[in-house]
């Protein structure tokens, strides 16, 4: 499994309220939780992403609520990867069980800039970023994890 | 090598005799809970999976607390789906208007959750029962879905930082300030991926409002879970309540902690959470008349337990709220609303010109019910004040306890209740 993409890059502690707003949490629909991602610390960000981009942020990314309309309105709004320092405890959680592919790598995050091009090997865990041409090694998925974000979130992976 | 509290109760939980931080075990569940805003996304995911059954329909809760009653028509949408989904699986801890409170205040309240129970819900403030000598953590609406379907699920064994607490409250000092104080020395991922195990002396000193204030906001400082041990004050607190077995852990003596945190209750002054993080604490006495403010709520599943309302009462008695300020008051249950009632705590607050307000979630999370305009600011006895969290992305939010949330009501400014 691999990714390439821009970067679209945020600081420490991006909690769950910016990535999607509560008062959006009045639906389930996929689509419509991504048109508001990332609205109250990027309102522009919805207009730049595309399909395949990454997400970089560093120490404590999806604090807060264990809304996984989070990790969905991320992964939905078309982002194939997010890199951080560290992750909250239940957005990392989520975001396996959706679907969306994560890693944490302290030098990835502190290096990588907004607008870089990045490409990911998940299988490998290495994190290239193709505009410097410096690598970094971050701890890859075990297959099983890696087939939960394949099958695009635990219980299709587990659907008879 | 010993256990802490958190790892012997999992260990039971698994099956197994003992386990070590890091160890990934599967538990069984004794309580999932669902809200509003995530049973929806859990239940299309029961659904897509293809489950026909839930593991045991008096061990889910199902709680319509965050967005009602209803405050639009997508909110009354999302209920009406989680009702219908009550309904067929015929769960017998479905709680609507009229019955409802706050989860977190709810859920203890009503003895479904006890000493020695292992519990998820998809609610990242469910760590509220390790107040009560529970494992019980936040999680996201697939593991509740998985959950409702088999009642287990895997868990990474957490290690565990001890919280040491010595001495005694004063007065106007509560629960808020000891983990709004832990925060601010630790970090908002402090104790990211640990438990935060509360230990001491200083225990004893502290009610049940109290220490579930303390375990709910565990979260904000990145915690799995949130305990306390089980002592006379919990097992009063349970009796009556509580209807399954109880079961008490205990840390051994050579448990391992990552490190100790050691607070002393006596020096302990009225805390406040300054925008945008809860770690970003200052004493009251760094912020006195300093920070005007357009808002006040008291309420949510951190304060709106009959303490914290008797509190505000306590500052408002005989006061008036400022005229520039809109005070909001909502006891968080049912029970608590009727005590509060017959005590003639409302007949203060209506008199100092606040507002009562039915259970709700609402203005904590910018829900309804106080959401704020550009420019604005509240305090709050909430748990979050991240950037738009209770409204306009450039409003703000300062936490605090209920006696300065009051005490702040009367004068405009963020006050202290012993300046009054």
């Amino acid at each position: 499994m691999k990714a390439q993409g821009r970067v679209h890059k945020y600081g420490d502690n991006v909690d769950t309220d910016v990535i999607i707003p509560a008062r959006y949490l009045n639906t389930s629909s996929a689509k419509e939780l991504a048109s508001h991602c990332m609205e109250d610390i990027d309102k522009d960000f919805v207009n730049k992403v595309k399909e395949g981009d990454i997400m970089v942020a560093n120490r404590n990314f999806g604090c807060g609520s264990s809304r996984e309309h989070a990790p969905l309105a991320i992964k939905t709004s078309g982002i194939s990867c997010v890199i951080a320092s560290t992750f909250a405890r239940i957005f990392y959680r989520n975001a396996i069980n959706i679907g969306l592919a994560i890693l944490e790598c302290d030098e990835a995050a502190a290096d990588i800039q907004d607008g870089d091009e990045v490409a990911v090997d998940f299988d490998t865990g290495v994190i290239t970023n193709v505009t410097t041409g410096k690598t970094y090694q971050a701890q890859p998925f075990p297959p099983f994890i890696q087939n939960i974000i394949q099958a695009g979130g635990l219980l299709n992976s587990i659907r008879g | 090598m010993g256990m802490t509290m958190t790892q012997k109760l999992l260990a039971a939980h698994a099956g197994l005799d003992s386990v070590v931080a890091g160890q990934l075990i599967e538990a069984k569940l004794d309580l999932c809970l669902g809200n509003d805003i995530t049973a929806p996304v859990a239940i299309n995911e029961f659904e897509k999976h293809g489950a026909t059954s839930v593991y045991d329909r008096t061990r889910i809760a199902l709680v319509m607390d965050h967005f009602t009653p209803n405050k639009d028509i997508k909110a009354a949408e999302q209920v009406k789906q989680t009702r219908a989904f009550a309904a067929k699986y015929d769960i017998e801890n479905f709680f609507d208007v009229g019955r409802v409170g706050i989860e977190h205040a709810l859920l203890p309240e009503q003895g479904l959750v006890g000493p020695g129970d292992c519990i998820i819900g998809a609610d990242s403030h469910t760590c509220t029962y390790g107040a009560l000598g529970a494992f019980s953590t936040g999680v996201g609406s697939t593991d509740l879905a998985a959950g409702m379907a088999t009642g287990k699920t895997w868990f990474k064994v957490p290690s565990a930082i001890k919280v040491e607490l010595t001495g005694k409250l004063q007065k106007y000092v509560s629960g808020k300030d000891v983990i709004l104080h832990l925060i601010g020395e630790i970090g908002v991922d402090g104790a990211l991926y640990q438990s935060l195990e509360f230990t001491g002396d200083g225990v004893a000193a502290l009610s049940m409002d109290d220490r579930l204030c303390i375990a709910n906001m565990a979260i904000e400082a990145g915690a799995k879970n949130g305990i306390f041990p089980v002592d006379e004050i919990t097992m009063a607190y349970v009796k009556d309540r509580f209807k399954r077995e109880i079961r008490v852990f205990e840390a051994d003596a050579d448990a391992e902690y990552t490190r100790t945190v050691k607070i002393d209750l006596n020096t302990l002054r009225p805390t406040v959470s300054f925008p945008h993080l809860p770690d970003n604490t200052r004493t009251i006495d760094e912020c006195k008349g300093a920070v005007k403010i357009d808002q006040v709520v008291i309420g949510s599943c951190t304060n709106g337990r009959l303490e914290d309302i008797r509190m505000a009462a306590e500052i408002l008695r005989g006061r008036k709220v400022a005229d520039s300020v809109r005070c909001i008051v909502i006891p968080a249950t049912q029970e608590i609303w009727k005590t509060a009632m017959h005590e003639g705590l409302f007949d203060v607050f209506i008199d100092a010109g606040a507002a009562v307000s039915t259970p709700t979630c609402g203005p904590c999370l910018g829900g309804h019910m106080g959401v704020l305009a550009a420019g604005e600011r509240a305090v709050s006895t909430t748990n979050r004040n991240f950037v738009g969290r209770m409204g306009h992305v450039d409003s703000e939010v300062y936490l605090a306890s209920p006696a300065v949330a009051a005490a702040s009501a009367v004068t405009g400014y963020i006050t202290d209740p012993a300046d009054l």
